[in-house]
């Protein structure tokens, strides 16, 4: 059960605040939710993709004329029907929906086949004759930059996708007024989202009006669309994007993805429909996870506990092509800022192509690693100085409202009651000291921004619109093109909604995610949807409660300031006989012009979208949220299992809209950073992901799933909607360093490999032994 | 080959010819449109389409359709009766149980055929029944508040 620290429930708004079910939710527990995969196929086309068997290599030849032979395939497209690149940011698209003249990683899509039946799709795969001269092919970040290394991409020498150097304050001054500086290498796993959907996309091509409709998984249908537009060489008016239910994200589809592309070209090659099923291990090659990062991190603290200087030094391993890349790694540096105020930090990030899957933006973009090796250290030199954990960080909080050295606004923080909120509920003060052997406690604090001030598209637009329509039923209509993808933006939309019109949420109904129907939306990624569409959609309420009280002050021959309006009622203060219906009211409010449509939007002030700096719009956001946890772990003495006994977590969402999503929010991502610390990896062999299933990729099941305590802190935020921040993000990369910070309490070994698999732990504890025995028999020698 | 099957399904009698290569899972799918039963994965990794055989919790993407013969399937579509939500299926959504909703069927499937052999499960019990169906957004917490919300409600 959660418990909240501010704005109780009705206190402050009649709607926005109390928990409700998800607007959508019937639909899930009854299994009539249509996801992309169970659209209608009756007439459609089954698409298929041929995936490269090596990792590096040129395409010497690629006939498909046999498969288009056989009886029953309608289509083959290859890479000489696509010559577009595609890709997130417009400087860096380097990528092809199908693979011309090279191939990068082992999986990567070379030829597609539309067929009848799935079992003539894959018998044309078959007749496919592929050859490819074999290139060196690099799996890890360093052989790809040793310097006779083969490139990947001929204009990106040394096989780096971006390099970025930022230094703000006197790095030389806050080092010298260290009194402890320690520096520590941390090596973070690649991990992937894994969400339970797996990636699947329908395309219909309407030959004789030159129109193309596709349906997909994507959390961002807008960026799907201009790609669409980009690779077919189509006017855009031409194609429909629709979103169904989405089967979850964590950002694995927050940029445009091959097979959405792949299955168009095919759809347009055959003149018809299909659709394209990808398989689990497809699935999870096309994953754009958080990359293998090697974080070099050098931390000067003062006697006292203040961190005086940082330097940092980041590699990723970002994979075969651009994706997210030059974000993930400009996050890494910019969400060094933020949570901390720190006089000086130098950061140094490389992002490195390797032939493998590429990676892109996964919960807690950029920040996971970097944040795991900052609160570890925070951790240990605490230790070394004496000081307790929670009080270092409460010195070193960023205050509110103030700008970080890097320009970064923050204008609400909850972080020390957070702090506060998770030493009190796990009772560490006085449990601490009292842990059985092989127990232990551990706390880290964690930050993330509630969107991108500054989109990856800038066109200047603002950063949301929602639209509505006021009908002669009396029913309200929301449009918007958020994507739902299980965290609850449509029913936060609804609330909104109700919130300011003061209706039933009932009588709000909500298109979503229909390029046709719904206004454009960049998409459901870096936790923008609240704050950003949660504001229009305030707005857009607003607007139409204008007219509506317009509407009854005519009609009660009132001045429209006189009217109320509660619980669906207008009245005219001070007078108890003059009162309409909702109904009523809209009737009259209709009887001008007819059916009533308004819309809102908001738009990202200029001083809150980041510093001048090259790369310095990444990182800015209009709020930041804040979390801290406590994690209590037990550690078997002969497995080195590592078990997650319980975890305290509270997160500063600055006001909770729906407290039961925020709740769900706030445990779902930290139990994604546990599976993240304890189990998770991708392991390739020859480039080949041995990890190719939900067995071998292991992600923790509810056998292994701890209790999580939930708090939520409540900053009231001054811009976001109802106060309100970020929820679904913050709190994942706290619980990494939490476990590695508890297990140090239980066992006294610092590890700095993550995730911490029993055998990683072992060979620490083994090698301790070894050592201790040494010192042992070396101290007996001497006496 | 193709074989006849009778079988019922959400307490309807159907028969129909199918290959003995046909999954229970794509049957139902494809064949019988009942698409609230998911698919995970690519072969009893995930849970996603559990259904019940005989009142049993089976993965359907891992059964032989040609082997339902003479059984009753219940599927998701199943549960709620006369329009009204199934204790589990009101729980979930009432209780979060339920995020992207894409694991949701199975694990109510699983976790109505452990409360029909146990009406009153403890934590450990739940956690048992429901261990081969993974689900990626909750971390578990509300669907095991949910179960237990279930299980109180129908006692």
């Amino acid at each position: 059960m959660s418990k909240r620290t501010k704005g109780e429930p009705g206190t402050r708004h009649a709607i926005a605040g109390k928990p409700v079910p998800l607007v959508d939710g019937i639909e899930k527990v009854t299994g009539k939710a249509l996801y992309t995969a169970d659209l209608e196929t009756e007439d459609a086309l089954i698409g298929r993709i041929l995936r490269s068997p090596v990792s590096h290599g040129l395409i010497s030849r690629l006939d498909v004329s046999k498969a288009l032979a056989l009886e029953g395939v309608r289509a083959v497209v290859t890479g000489a029907d696509c010559d577009h690149t595609y890709g997130v940011i417009p400087i860096a698209m380097n990528e092809y929906p199908l693979a011309r003249d090279k191939v990068r990683y082992r999986g990567e899509a070379v030829a597609a086949v539309a067929a009848i039946d799935a079992a003539t799709a894959e018998l044309a795969l078959e007749l496919i004759e592929l050859e490819i001269e074999e290139l060196q092919a690099y799996y890890t970040a360093e052989e790809a930059r040793a310097p006779d290394a083969v490139l990947l991409h001929d204009d990106k020498p040394g096989n780096l996708e971006r390099e970025v150097h930022h230094e703000f304050g006197d790095l030389q001054a806050g080092f010298s007024n260290a009194a402890f500086v320690l520096s520590e290498r941390f090596d973070c796993a690649e991990v992937n989202h894994a969400q339970m959907e797996p990636h699947a996309a329908l395309a219909y091509y309407d030959d004789e009006r030159s129109r193309l409709t596709v349906h997909s998984v994507t959390q961002v249908p807008f960026y799907v669309h201009l790609m669409l537009a980009r690779c077919l060489n189509m006017d855009a008016s031409r194609i429909r994007v629709v979103t169904p239910f989405v089967g979850g994200g964590f950002g694995s589809r927050t940029e445009t993805l091959n097979f959405e592309l792949i299955v168009a070209l095919l759809a347009r090659a055959a003149n018809g429909k299909v659709m394209m099923r990808l398989t689990r291990e497809e699935t999870l090659i096309t994953h754009r996870g958080r990359p293998h990062t090697t974080v070099k991190l050098k931390i000067g603290m003062t006697n006292e506990g203040r961190i005086a200087a940082v330097e940092c030094e980041t590699v990723q391993r970002g994979g075969a092509y651009a994706g997210y890349g030059l974000v993930t790694i400009l996050y890494a540096g910019a969400l060094l800022h933020g949570i901390y105020d720190i006089a000086a930090i130098k950061y140094d990030g490389y992002r490195v192509y390797a032939n493998l899957p590429p990676c892109g933006a996964m919960r807690g973009h950029g920040t996971v690693d970097v944040r795991h090796a900052f609160e570890c250290m925070i951790d240990r030199m605490a230790r070394e100085l004496g000081l307790d954990p929670f009080q270092v960080r409460r010195m070193n909080m960023v205050a509110a409202p103030s700008r970080t050295l890097n320009d970064l606004m923050v204008n609400s923080c909850g972080l020390g009651e957070c702090i506060d909120a998770v030493e009190k509920a796990s009772g560490w003060k006085e449990r601490k000291a009292k842990l059985p052997p092989g127990r232990g406690l551990g706390m880290a604090c964690s930050h993330y921004v509630s969107g991108a001030a500054k989109p990856v598209h800038w066109t200047g637009e603002p950063h949301a619109v929602v639209s509505m329509k006021l009908d002669f039923d009396g029913g309200i209509t929301v449009f918007t093109g958020a994507s739902d993808i299980g965290q609850g933006s449509t029913t936060m939309v609804a609330l909104a909604a109700a919130e300011i019109l003061n209706v039933d949420i009932a009588r709000i109904r909500l298109i979503t995610n229909d390029s046709a129907v719904t206004p454009k939306d960049n998409g459901s990624y870096s936790s923008r949807v609240t704050f950003m569409v949660g504001n229009a959609a305030i707005e857009a309420s607003k607007n139409l409660r204008k007219i509506l009280v317009a509407a009854a002050a005519k009609k009660l021959d009132a001045n429209p300031e006189d009217i109320i309006c509660e619980a669906e009622t207008f009245s005219v203060r001070g007078s108890e006989q003059s009162m309409m219906s909702f109904a009523d009211v809209a009737i009259a409010a209709l009887a001008d012009d007819g059916t009533i449509n308004v819309k809102g939007t908001f738009t990202c002030p200029p001083e809150a979208q980041g510093g001048k700096h090259r790369g310095g719009a990444v990182g800015s956001t209009m709020g930041f949220s804040y979390a801290a946890q406590v994690v209590e772990v037990s550690i078997d003495p002969d497995t080195c299992l590592v078990t997650v006994e319980k975890v305290w977590a509270a997160l500063d969402c600055g006001f909770a809209i729906n407290p039961l999503a925020v709740e769900g929010q706030i445990e779902g991502s930290v139990w994604m950073g546990m599976g993240q610390a304890i189990s998770e990896e991708t392991v390739y062999a020859n480039g080949l992901p041995v990890h190719g299933s939900l067995l071998e990729y292991r992600m923790p099941t509810i056998v292994e799933s701890p209790d999580i305590d939930v708090t939520i802190v409540e900053s009231i935020d001054p811009l976001g909607p109802f106060g309100a921040k970020e929820a679904g993000e913050g709190a994942l990369s706290g619980f990494p360093p939490a476990l590695v910070n508890a297990i140090a309490d239980a066992i006294g070994i610092d590890m700095n490999t993550l995730p911490v698999r029993p055998d990683r732990l072992m060979e620490a504890l083994v090698a301790r032994r070894r050592k201790d025995k040494i010192t042992a028999r070396n101290s007996e020698e001497v006496s | 080959m193709k074989r006849l099957i009778r079988l019922e399904i959400n307490g309807r009698k159907h028969e129909d010819a199918v290959a003995d290569n046909l999954l229970l899972v794509d049957y139902l799918r494809e064949a019988k449109k009942l698409t609230g039963t998911k698919k995970g994965c690519d072969g009893g990794e995930c849970g996603a389409c559990t259904v019940l055989i005989d009142g049993v919790a089976r993965p359907s993407c891992i059964t032989l359709a040609a082997t339902c013969d003479g059984h009753k399937i219940e599927t998701i579509e199943g549960q709620a009766k006369n329009g009204r939500l199934s204790a589990l299926q009101r729980s979930f959504h009432e209780n979060l149980g339920t995020q992207c909703g894409f694991c949701t069927p199975g694990m109510i499937m699983a976790a109505e055929a452990l409360l029909r052999q146990n009406p009153e499960p403890n934590e450990d019990a739940i956690r048992s029944a429901l261990g081969g169906n993974l689900c990626r957004c909750t971390g578990y917490v509300k669907i095991i508040k949910s179960v237990r919300a279930a299980a109180g409600a129908k006692t």
